[in-house]
């Protein structure tokens, strides 16, 4: 009962967990998300995140489930979609994953995958290199989260984006965005054939 | 920040925050606070949206200043209401209590966190139930409610108020630190939907007025200050006018008056919310965050072919047993999942007298009980 | 005398409570009177008008005066009357506590309303003891005096309430005694019109705890005490330190003009809804 596959129109629960460290905006992430998929797509939203000494440096987090109907447990009890912006979360939080579930990791700080599923994109070497600041990896990694998951909307994620960044920092925040969206989709080609790599391998 | 609001009315809040929108649209105009873990959101919250609706809000100097003003405050005719934390509430007994012999109606909230003492200031816990109940002393009538999501957070806050002017009492919200912090989507009504209840004030000449007559509802009109109708407001036990007293023909009817007050309206006070008990063998009672992870535990538990269901308590005190009792009698067992080492359990099998089964669950852990300990318990009774 | 009775009739609830509480010779009854006076000077209305006490001897005032009366708790009254204040800005709310209520329990509570400035009048009744509960030792009794709780003589050092308001940043700081009555009648009323915090300190006497176990007489005798260590603040200024040795001053100490608290909020309300409209 759980969950279906990202990206269908029903979903019944999906579970997502926003990890890396402390000062990497992954609440903000979180808050961000749950607007997009809550306010703008319409479903029922539930938005966590560490809370307290946790919260600062070592592995911070924020949750967010979707779902078409009421949602009971806030929590993530096994998160759909991991996405790990740091070393120590990734190695923290991998086992949480559900089987099958999707691995996201910032290839900038992890450099030891637990596993060849998952998907490695440098979301913060992107964005100092194109954008000239480090500030806005966040907002990278949104984009490629909803491109690859399919979990909410881009125009909702863009909407949900406007609406809670800084006035005056639209054109950089939406930039931020679409690097993070095409970023997803040089990685979903990568994938494709390092799959199929491992099929012939076997 | 001030972040800026999507159109309509559909908004992602933190508990915190629609507890500040439910307190804002039941005509909350004043509010007193000191800041403390997790509570602290309320106050930033309502530091920036009074003022802009002609209310007031005040940082004091700690939380036992912060009660005495929202009691002040209420006296001056305005709806009052302060948030806390176990620390800042364990403070505020004092002039609770002065608000329930007074009759001032207000709203405190307690964003419950571990304890005691200082404890686990950013972990979830109820261990305050009992405080709410019994924190002051002496013998005293209070009403207490939990809440245990976002738009609880909004209607559970207005009903609150509601209670409070409707029978001149203070009303205790308790909230946990899962509830406050969790961000989900309500839906705000419009200010013209939501019901709003003030207290009755007197409308007879101000030399007729008796502002603590022991009338056929239990509660006398409330003059505000200024309003022309003069009269004493002490924490002394007093007399009809209002006057200290130590007659016994005086002081029983008093107490008496102000336990009816509560007791003759129970009806309208107990909210309890059961999903699945008409058929149920075993059932889970739970209330705040818990309640959430029991509902979850009592749905897997029947898609296994268990016959279980769910009695979530949203009003604590006066105790719901008129809604209890009767199901603890048509089950076989009943769970009692808690973050304390057994508060409400113990008021379950208080009522329960040997009928049914009473198991419990305590977690003190600074966790919230996750789903699948409770439906592990439920497939083991 | 006539004047007086005119007084008592028009201000003093006299449908119950009457005798009141206080010993013979008591100060806190001359300080009821010089309040009622100085109110009638104001030309207030009563309704206007909100008297806040705390606990002990001085809080059971509230109950005596037909005005808004809140008989509070012990050291908390400014903090209701600050409720009362900003639930109702026009109410002129006075505060009227003992020397332990305002300064020991309610110490706290009594600095943050100076340094708030908020518009309330303050009077703190000085009696340099426990009252009510038998005589223990509070921060205004003097070093070396004997109390319940000091049998062996007291070995902390006082507070001097006025010098503590003007510190903490009170608008009007007075002190008074209830042996010079007019005075006392004037303090009153210049506080009570004051804009933002005014307090006046009322040295009284409680010779029932203090004044017996301390050997210094009884009313008559305390009072007498009052009238000679006094000395009025305009001539104190050409005294030298010895010849003002084991006096007190008393008048107006400090009258400045300091942002007063609920004026202030006024104006955040102004600013608060004109961005709040902006940001819509």
């Amino acid at each position: 009962m759980d969950s279906h596959a990202a990206g269908e129109a029903r979903v019944e629960r999906y579970e997502i967990r926003l990890s890396g460290s402390g000062g990497q905006g992954l609440i903000f992430a979180g808050i961000i998300l749950a607007e997009a998929a809550g306010i703008h797509d319409g479903k029922f939203v539930c938005q966590t995140q560490s809370y307290g000494p946790e919260a600062r440096g070592g592995a911070s987090k924020a949750e967010v489930i979707i779902s078409d109907h009421e949602i009971d447990y806030p929590k993530a009890i096994k998160p759909d979609l991991l996405l790990a912006m740091n070393q120590k979360s990734c190695d923290s939080y991998f086992f949480d994953l559900k089987p099958g579930g999707m691995l996201i990791i910032d290839s900038t700080f992890v450099k030891q995958l637990p596993t060849t599923r998952a998907i490695g994109i440098p979301f913060t070497q992107i964005c100092r290199e194109k954008l000239g600041k480090e500030v806005g990896a966040n907002i990278v990694a949104l984009g490629a989260l909803a491109t690859l998951s399919g979990v909410v909307s881009l125009s909702s994620l863009e909407a949900a984006v406007r609406n809670r960044i800084p006035r005056g920092t639209e054109d950089y925040n939406m930039k931020a965005l679409e690097l993070g969206i095409e970023s997803a989709k040089d990685a979903r080609r990568f994938r494709t054939e390092t799959e199929l790599y491992e099929d012939t391998s076997d | 920040m001030i972040a800026k609001r999507p159109p309509g009315r559909q908004l992602l809040l933190q508990g915190n925050e629609a507890i500040v929108e439910g307190a804002l649209a039941a005509g909350c105009r004043f509010f007193a606070g000191y800041p403390i873990t997790p509570a602290t959101e309320i106050s930033e919250v309502m530091s920036y949206r009074l003022p802009a609706v002609d209310g007031t809000f005040i940082q004091m100097e700690d939380e036992i200043a912060s009660m005495g003003a929202v009691i002040g405050a209420s006296l001056a005719g305005v709806k009052s209401m302060t948030a806390t934390s176990g620390p800042g509430f364990s403070l505020m007994q004092e002039n609770l209590g002065f608000a329930c012999v007074a009759e001032v109606p207000c709203v405190i909230v307690n964003v419950m966190r571990g304890g005691p003492s200082t404890g686990l200031p950013t972990s979830v816990s109820q261990g305050d139930v009992m405080q709410a109940r019994w924190g002051t002393h002496g013998d005293h009538p209070i009403i207490v409610l939990a809440v245990s999501t976002t738009q609880d957070c909004f209607s559970i806050t207005v009903k609150a108020f509601n209670l409070s002017e409707k029978y001149r009492t203070p009303v205790v919200l308790l909230a946990d630190e899962v509830v406050a912090h969790t961000r989900e989507k309500i839906s705000l009504p419009h200010a013209e939907e939501v019901e709003v209840i003030d207290r009755i004030r007197p409308n007879m000449p101000p030399d007729w007025y008796i502002p603590f007559e022991n009338n056929s509802r239990g509660v006398p009109p409330m003059s505000a200050f200024g309003d022309g109708y003069r009269y004493h407001v002490t924490g002394l036990i007093h007399d009809v006018r209002g006057f200290p007293t130590q007659r016994p023909d005086e002081i029983v009817p008093f107490m008496d008056r102000i336990f009816r007050k509560i007791n003759q309206h129970f009806f309208d006070i107990q909210m309890v919310n059961t999903e699945m008990v008409d058929d149920a063998e075993l059932i889970v009672v739970a209330y705040g965050s818990v309640s959430r992870s029991a509902r979850r535990a009592v749905r897997e538990a029947r898609e296994r072919g268990i016959k279980a269901g769910l009695v979530q308590l949203i009003t604590l005190w006066p105790f719901p047993r008129q809604s209890v009792e009767p199901i603890l009698r048509q089950v076989r067992a009943a769970l009692v999942p808690e973050l304390n080492m057994g508060q409400i359990s113990r008021e379950i099998k208080r009522i329960n007298q040997g009928v049914a089964r009473i198991e419990t669950i305590s977690r003190i852990d600074g966790h919230l009980i996750t789903p699948n300990e409770i439906l592990t318990r439920l497939l083991r009774i | 005398m006539a004047a007086v009775t005119k007084l008592v009739h028009k201000y003093l609830r006299h449908d119950k409570k009457f005798p009141n509480v206080w010993c013979p010779g008591c100060g806190n009854g001359i300080l009821l009177g010089s309040l009622i006076r100085a109110i009638d000077r104001t030309g207030l209305q009563k309704d206007e008008i909100v008297i806040v006490s705390g606990i002990g001897c001085s809080g059971r005032i509230s109950v005596y005066v037909d005005f808004n009366t809140l008989h509070t708790t012990h050291g908390r009254a400014l903090t209701y009357a600050t409720g009362v204040k900003l639930g109702n800005p026009k109410l002129h709310v006075i505060v009227i506590m003992g020397d332990g209520d305002a300064t020991a329990i309610g110490g706290n509570h009594f600095i943050h309303a100076a340094r708030r400035n908020i518009d309330l009048t303050a009077i703190v009744v000085n009696n340099n003891i426990y009252g009510m509960t038998g005589g223990q030792y509070s921060p205004t009794t003097p070093y070396g005096a004997l109390a319940t709780t000091s049998l062996y003589g007291n070995i902390e050092h006082s507070f001097s309430i006025a010098e503590l308001a003007v510190m903490a940043g009170a608008g009007m700081v007075s002190r008074g005694t209830v042996y010079h009555a007019t005075l006392l009648d004037d303090l009153i009323e210049k506080a009570i019109m004051k804009r933002g915090f005014a307090v006046v300190e009322a040295l009284s006497h409680c010779h029932t705890q203090y004044g017996r176990r301390n050997r210094l007489g009884g009313a008559v005798e305390m009072l007498r005490w009052q009238k000679d260590a006094a000395v009025r603040i305009d001539k104190a200024k050409s005294m030298s330190p010895e010849e003002l040795n084991g006096k007190f001053t008393i008048g107006v100490l400090t009258d400045r003009d300091l942002p007063v608290y609920t004026e202030e909020y006024q104006k955040l309300r102004e600013s608060a809804r004109a961005m709040m409209s902006g940001a819509k």
